[in-house]
């Protein structure tokens, strides 16, 4: 039946184990799998995609609301976080060189400091969502804001004090009428169980599309004093794109472990590195995206 | 590496093999032997079985719909009832039949054997594709039986962010879905780049290669768009966050051009596999050389390159600028264009050939009508000004039937009866193949023709109540999907009836000259030994039919 190994194919096969039997060459396995990972991060960036262009799309009609809502972001915790994944990536990347030259120890090294930078960048967006939870800035229907942007040290600049007082959690007045913050969890705008319809007003166009004019809208670096309607939107952007992100941060973390195990076994050498090198790729992604995030959502105004 | 021993192996053993010799069926035994293998084979096969569940389901849903539109008002269903079917038909027709059937079901076990490789680049992400298949089906089958959905399969907004049926089960089970594909298409982009064996260059494939490549290539790219649609729906639906709401101050048609840009490529994963098997089967059953073979390649890749520039045909009455409309429209007549290549490549290679009328042969010819039909009404529906009067008619959903049943089921069913005997062993009874074939057009015709007609004298598409003016279409288009249905099950039944009691199939019953027909039917575990030597898949010259076996020898040393 021909499956006795009499080729030379089939001799690689019997020396190396970890060549998997439908490839001819280790070398055919490598260049395979690095493609496989590079389609992998095109639809991985693909699915970012969706997010950047609602951020543009939405950044372009209602420029107010990012330039007002970015201040609540805290600038100085987005840096370091900036600089803790910058760093994780040069580990990474240092474990990928010493598992190329075999140094075991090396790369197991690098993979733990990798995973402790993986781990403060975590870290750091925790204390950062808590703040947003504390201060009731959350996405969509739960939004209430505590506070203006700037003040008692939630981002922004420290002497900035805008005028908070008539914009608290009631009802804002005017006629474009912002989705009512006040509403509890269980109600959307849409539910009539009090015998009163939540939707507001009608405006003139529709109430989330009308974009501002252009003679009318903010120059750049301008500072808003009064919240704009429709705020909320920012922070469903904002939690949308690094609760993503974040998520892919675990799952990184999960693989590193995986490789971490793996390295402490003894399985990579200078002949096999494979899975090493398809982390990194991976995980140098998950650092690109968070480059891209810091400075359209903390950085520009 | 030595191949020069492989050619005469793999050609002269299979013919003295029986099914009874090792092959990957009886490789191994045991429910653990298929829920944990990483044979693409046993893996194709259990997408197979899977994918015509789900046909299964999603037919049910259909004939309930039919059935309902038999009178205007209450048939046998209340009007919520009859949007849940409607939408369920549809997700499940799409989402867990259509787009997985060819590639998936077909591609898994062909891809490899045509190839010359020995498996998919990645076996494991094959098995796993296949598991996030099936939890994606389990998702959908839980939002059926909590409630079902009633949102159309296009999950418009608002509606879909505040009504409140299983939405978010069926959008987590079509997000899980998505990935299975995202993860088939790329195991099949790197197992062609990579996993080629010595002498198949390119423009050597069998167009069914190229086929696939195209598709795998709008699936990788395409789909993740779809992903990030149904995270953000969900999160509009659980957290509010007001992106697609205009009552949270978001675009409703934001959420259409999100979905739309999956969708419409998503089309062009249905049909461009469904175009690959029409190439080889055009090509085996005329026993001539495909026409135009390079037209043919170089068409798949421009069809998912165009594909991804026209979604907004479907957005025409959705309020977008004039400019993006005409822009759209132009860009929807310049993708009919490879499409039509095809057709004309297809009748080309038929004409002066030998032609026999196989089943699959019947499918194929199915196919070339009514994919043209479709095709062509496409343009209709491209064109501004009818298409004001067309959107949201009947005329779309005979349009989209056309294509996708008449063009992709229709491929799907003609390929399946060319590598039945490749994948089971067995041949099916060719009489009542013929039969269930003319049945299914006759029936297919019947019932969508109608839609054809009643949609341009302005039925709407998803209607529960209708004029009585419609009615006789209606009549006439429920009783041809009965007839549809008769077909179907006829070809279920001689198919299944083949597993048992059908003849012993030789290598290669039907005369193709690629790779597959080199091996035996059912193939080895391992495919080939070696890497086998390529030739012209498409040169039937050196190929002689064998009575005795009924099926064909390869001719070495006498001229043809």
């Amino acid at each position: 039946m021909g499956h006795e190994p009499t080729s030379d194919a089939a001799m690689a096969h019997e020396h190396t184990p970890h060549l998997a039997h439908h490839f001819e060459t280790s070398e055919q396995q490598f260049v395979a799998g690095k493609l496989g990972m590079w389609l992998f991060l095109a639809t991985e960036i693909l699915l970012f995609g969706g997010l950047f262009c609602a951020y543009a799309i939405y950044r372009a009609s209602h420029p107010e609301i990012f330039q007002y809502a970015h201040r609540y972001l805290d600038k100085t915790l987005g840096g370091i976080n900036t600089i803790v994944l910058i760093c994780s990536s040069l580990t990474m990347a240092w474990g990928v060189h010493c598992a190329q030259r075999g140094q075991r120890r090396g790369l197991i090294a690098c993979l733990v400091l990798t995973l402790l930078f993986a781990c403060t960048f975590l870290g750091i967006k925790y204390v950062e969502y808590s703040h947003k939870w504390k201060d009731g800035l959350l996405p969509g229907t739960r939004f209430d804001p505590q506070y203006a942007p700037g003040e008692h040290g939630h981002g922004g600049d420290a002497d900035e004090t805008a005028q908070y007082g008539e914009h608290t959690s009631d009802e804002p007045a005017g006629e474009t009428g912002a989705a009512s913050p006040s509403a509890s969890d269980d109600e959307t705008p849409l539910d009539v169980g009090a015998g009163r319809s939540r939707v507001p007003p009608a405006a003139d166009g529709p109430s989330g599309l009308a974009e501002v004019p252009w003679l009318e809208r903010p120059k750049p670096h301008a500072e808003i004093k009064e919240r704009p309607s429709n705020v909320h939107i920012f922070f469903g952007i904002y939690f949308s794109m690094t609760g993503l992100h974040g998520l892919h941060v675990i799952a990184g973390m999960g693989v590193i472990v995986w490789i971490l195990i793996r390295s402490i076994k003894g399985h990579f050498g200078a002949d096999y590195f494979t899975p090493v090198d398809l982390a990194g790729l991976y995980w140098h992604l998950v650092d690109l995206i968070w480059i891209y995030l810091f400075p359209l959502l903390y950085l520009i105004h | 590496m030595t191949t020069s021993d492989t050619t005469i192996a793999a050609g002269s053993a299979p013919e003295a093999e029986s099914p009874s010799d090792g092959n990957y069926l009886n490789h191994a035994h045991g429910i653990r032997s298929w829920i944990f293998t990483l044979d693409h084979k046993r893996i194709g096969v259990m997408y197979l079985v899977s994918v015509v569940a789900a046909l299964l389901l999603g037919g049910v849903f259909a004939m309930l719909v039919r059935t309902e539109l038999l009178t205007p008002g209450k048939t046998i269903m209340e009007a919520d009832t009859y949007n849940k079917m409607f939408t369920l038909h549809g997700a499940v027709m799409i989402f867990l039949f259509i787009i997985p059937s060819i590639p998936a079901a077909l591609g898994n076990f062909v891809l490899p054997i045509m190839l010359g490789a020995k498996d998919v680049a990645f076996p494991r992400l094959n098995l796993f594709s296949y598991y996030l298949y099936v939890v994606g089906a389990l998702l959908a089958l839980l939002a059926i039986v909590t409630g079902g959905v009633d949102t159309g399969w296009t999950f418009y907004t608002p509606y879909s962010t505040t009504t409140s049926t299983s939405v978010i089960a069926v959008t987590l089970g079509a997000f899980v879905l998505g990935f299975s594909s995202i993860f088939t298409g790329l195991n099949f982009i790197v197992t062609i780049h990579r996993l080629r064996p010595p002498g198949m260059n390119w423009f050597r494939m069998p167009l069914f290669l190229w086929a696939l490549y195209a598709t795998s290539i709008i699936q990788i790219l395409a789909t993740p768009v779809l992903g990030i649609t149904l995270i953000l729906l969900i999160l509009e639906r659980t957290l509010g966050v007001g992106i697609f709401d205009p009552a949270l101050g978001g675009d409703p048609v934001l959420f259409q051009h999100f979905f739309w840009f999956y969708s419409h490529p998503a089309v062009y994963i249905m049909i461009l596999p469904a175009m690959g098997i029409v190439s080889e089967l055009v090509s085996v059953f005329s026993h001539k050389h495909i026409f135009g073979y390079k037209f043919i390649a170089y068409s798949s890749i421009a069809i998912a390159i165009l594909g991804f520039l026209v979604w907004g045909h479907h957005m025409f009455t959705s309020g977008q600028s004039a400019v993006a409309n005409v822009i759209f429209s132009a860009l929807t007549f310049s993708v009919s264009i490879p499409s039509a290549i095809k057709v004309f490549n297809w009748l080309t290679t038929m004409y002066k050939g030998s032609i026999s009328l196989e089943t699959p042969m019947c499918y194929a010819l199915s196919f070339i009508f009514m994919f043209g039909i479709g095709g062509l009404t496409g343009l209709f529906l491209g064109a501004l000004a009818t298409d004001i009067h067309l959107h949201d008619t009947y005329f779309v959903v005979a349009h989209f039937h056309y294509t996708m049943m008449g063009g992709t089921f229709i491929a799907f069913v003609g390929g399946l009866h060319y590598w039945w005997p490749k994948i089971t062993g067995r041949m099916y009874s060719e009489f009542w193949g013929r039969i269930a074939c003319l049945t299914v057009f006759i029936g297919f015709n019947a019932t969508f023709f109608a839609q054809f007609v009643m949609g341009s004298r302005g039925m709407p598409r998803r209607y529960y109540n209708y004029l009585d003016e419609y009615q006789p279409y209606h009549v006439f288009s429920t009783i041809g999907s009965y007839l549809l249905a008769v077909g179907l099950i006829l070809t279920a039944v001689y198919l299944i009836h083949s597993l048992f009691r059908g003849r012993r199939a030789p290598a290669n019953p039907w005369g193709g000259a690629s790779l597959e027909w080199h091996c035996s039917s059912p193939p080895p575990h391992d495919n080939f030994a070696e890497q086998p030597t390529v030739g012209d898949c498409y040169d039937f010259s050196g190929l002689r039919y064998d009575p005795e076996i009924r099926g064909y020898v390869s001719d070495q040393g006498r001229d043809s």
